[in-house]
């Protein structure tokens, strides 16, 4: 059968946001495959640089519907570093449980659309209904389900109540014995097994030379996780493992991931329990003195990192996301050469891509090797000739 | 029977309007059960009503370079295969328009609706279709003869091509669920491949190729065409339940009243149905390949072994 190309995306039902591939198949195999990023480029770090502290955080929440507050905490801390000021342990333990949280319903996001795309739907269904335990925690913790709005430089916006320790212990009850199930599940269903295992395969070399962070680097054995390597919040004091796997296929990342939310579980706990009394903000500054911090956070999908410059005003000088998502892409490019077409779901949303997070520009002139920047008008002017075809893609 | 009792058993019961009313009512069970495993609450009983209806009043449209022609009498042709499917089958007692050999010529009037997932596919001009129809068909080259030798088994057994007789055997020799049940576990496995059903949905594979064949049928053909694999369901159910289940004969009484015949019949293939919707809610999606070496490894030499030992009683005389 002679080379066809097949289109995916930028709108195709497996993908959740827009990117586009190009696969090159002969019949079901999969000979290469070109990646499209970038459709949606949202100007964040630049607007970013026009907001004070305070007003700079609920922006950067909005960067992920799924980890906004891994943005926020990994920005507070990385600017608190900056003024030289130290949150008070309740906060830190706070943001601690919210970010384990996070990590839990989207690891269970994540299991369902695992489950999707391999057209088990019944997995879908289950895991995204008991991710509702976890977003009624939030919801009664933060007052907001996605969005919590719980950092702010110096601390947090809002204590726990008792009340609220107590019902959430309860729903930990419950969501322990469903994870009991989905790890049987994932590990026994034939189907998934036959679908994950073997697939996507990344050796340990690979992973550690393209750069892959997070459940994706841990499924190839790699033993990296932020929250243990540089610890930060209330990290240091409470115990957990980090798990890796050494099969480094679909299967080995969802046995990651399976085994992170017991874990995440069992965080949540500790924190609770030994949650200090006392303030949940110390007073932060309004300016920051000059400086250049590199913040690194442990978020649901990987290491994501922040790089604050500070130039003594209240807003930052420059502010560069580096998402998780970016670091793993070039794996998904890496694995999918042999496989088959129907894979292709698989091995993309083994990653766990949250692409719109992960946009960015950057104008390079290649021959010259310098970095120019374009105004407003020019890139507008730039944006209509490309899309009326007047200009080809580069 | 005059020509007009067999108008009225062709067109109205339990020919046409009765089989298209209970190819919605499968479908609402399918969606119902599914949706009750997965904790949605499901459709209410007339949606797939509504949903058929809807889709007849909206907009057909063709591709571009599609052959606008074959796209619009495809579903029609499964539709009507199915349908005189379902017409040869004994489901009141022995059917007027059943005749000896009548059970290949239904089984491969049931073959028809995935050929024309084929030509559908070809005839929509766009990757996805054509491979989605290329996966149908290649899933038809692997399920089929397996499905097939399962199917011949009891006409083997019973020594007759007509379903009516195998009926009239089981009455007299027992169910050949009891002494068949290879053969009967294949026929579902070939049934469910059939009607692309997880986790043999791979033509369809709705996160690989968007629908598969089906992608670009709109309006009044995507409402036929999926009446047609309703259907299909029905009659592949009630297959199941004539020629391994004893279709509508009671122990007993062999020829029940018409009425409760009927209700037998139904009764059994909804159970059928019930195992087939189970196993839907309770997989993923297999690989090409991996569904290839399953239905080369295990289903052939399964229905192939069946046959033997079928040939091998009736020709050393026993039942």
């Amino acid at each position: 059968m002679a080379e066809i190309m097949i289109p995916i995306g930028p709108q195709h039902p497996a993908l959740k946001e827009p990117v586009n591939f190009k696969v090159f198949a002969e019949g079901e195999i999969i000979t290469r495959l070109e990646l499209d990023l970038s459709y949606n480029h949202r100007g964040i770090e630049k607007a970013a640089e026009s907001r004070d502290f305070t007003r700079v955080v609920p922006l950067l929440e909005r960067i992920c519907g799924i980890c906004s507050h891994s943005h926020t905490t990994n920005f507070v801390k990385g600017v608190e570093e900056a003024m030289g000021v130290t949150p008070p342990p309740r906060a830190q333990y706070i943001r601690t449980l919210i970010a384990e949280l996070e990590r839990l319903h989207s690891h269970m996001l994540w299991l369902g659309v695992g489950g999707h795309e391999i057209g088990f739907n019944t997995l879908l269904m289950w895991t995204w209904r008991d991710r509702e335990d976890i977003q009624d925690t939030l919801e009664e913790m933060t007052g907001n389900r996605v969005n919590y709005g719980t950092n702010k430089v110096g601390g947090v916006r809002r204590d726990l109540t008792q009340d609220q320790i107590d019902r959430a212990h309860k729903r930990f009850d419950t969501l322990e014995e469903r994870f009991q199930g989905y790890a049987e599940m994932a590990t026994q269903n034939p189907t998934i097994r036959e679908r994950f295992q073997g697939v996507g395969k990344l050796t340990r070399e690979q992973a550690l030379a393209l750069g892959t962070v997070g459940p994706t680097a841990r499924a190839s054995g790699v033993d990296s996780d932020i929250r243990r390597d540089d610890p930060y919040c209330a990290y240091p004091d409470v115990k957990f493992q980090v798990v890796t796997e050494e099969s480094g296929d679909v299967f080995g990342r969802t046995l990651v991931r399976v085994r992170e939310m017991m874990e995440s579980l069992k965080i949540c706990r500790q924190l609770l329990a030994d949650l200090p009394e006392g303030p949940i903000a110390a007073k932060a500054p309004r300016t920051a003195p000059k400086a250049d911090v590199i913040s690194r956070y442990e978020a649901p999908r990987g290491e994501l990192v922040h790089t604050i410059l500070t130039d003594g005003s209240d807003h930052v000088a420059r502010l560069d996301i580096r998402t998780p998502t970016l670091a793993n892409w070039t794996s998904v490019a890496a694995s999918l050469p042999g496989a088959h077409l129907a894979d292709i779901p698989v091995v993309v949303a083994a990653i766990d891509p949250c692409l719109s997070c992960t946009s960015r520009v950057t104008v390079v002139d290649i021959h010259g090797r310098k970095p120019a920047s374009y105004s407003w008008d020019e890139l507008r002017a730039w944006g209509i000739d490309r899309h009326a075809g007047r200009r080809r893609r580069s | 029977m005059d020509a007009l009792s067999t108008l009225f058993y062709a067109l109205v019961f339990p020919g046409f309007l009765f089989l298209a009313s209970l190819a919605l009512l499968f479908q609402y069970v399918d969606r119902k059960v599914v949706a009750r495993v997965q904790g949605r609450i499901g459709p209410p009983l007339l949606q797939p009503l509504a949903d058929f209806v809807k889709l007849l009043g909206k907009e057909v449209i063709s591709p571009e370079g599609s052959d606008s022609r074959v796209l619009s009498a495809a579903p029609l042709v499964a539709l009507a295969a199915v349908f005189a499917a379902f017409l040869l089958m004994p489901v009141l007692g022995p059917s007027p328009l059943g005749f000896t050999g009548d059970l290949p010529v239904a089984l491969y009037l049931l073959t028809l609706p995935t050929v024309i997932m084929l030509v559908v596919g070809f005839a929509s001009k766009s990757a996805y279709t054509s491979l989605g129809g290329a996966r149908a068909v290649t899933l038809l080259f692997i399920y089929e003869v397996p499905f097939y030798l399962a199917l011949l088994a009891p006409a083997i057994a019973a020594g007759s091509w007509s379903m009516g007789a195998i009926v009239e055997w089981q009455s007299a020799n027992g169910l050949l669920v009891l002494s068949q049940p290879l053969a009967l576990a294949v026929a579902l496995v070939g049934l469910q491949a059939k009607l692309e059903r997880a986790p043999f949905d791979i033509a369809e594979a709705e996160t690989e190729l968007i629908a598969g064949p089906w992608t670009e049928l709109t309006g009044r053909r995507l409402a036929v065409m999926r009446l047609s694999f309703d259907a299909a369901l029905v009659a592949g159910c009630v297959l199941v339940a004539l020629l391994f289940l004893g279709g509508g004969a009671l122990p007993g009484d062999p020829h029940p009243y018409w009425l409760v015949a009927v209700a037998v019949v139904l009764l059994k293939a909804f159970l059928v149905a019930l195992v087939l919707i189970v196993v839907r809610a309770a997989f993923g999606r297999l690989r090409v390949d991996q569904f290839s070496s399953f239905g080369w490894r295990v289903l052939a030499p399964a229905a192939v072994l069946q046959v033997f030992v079928v040939l091998v009683t009736v020709g050393g005389g026993w039942p």
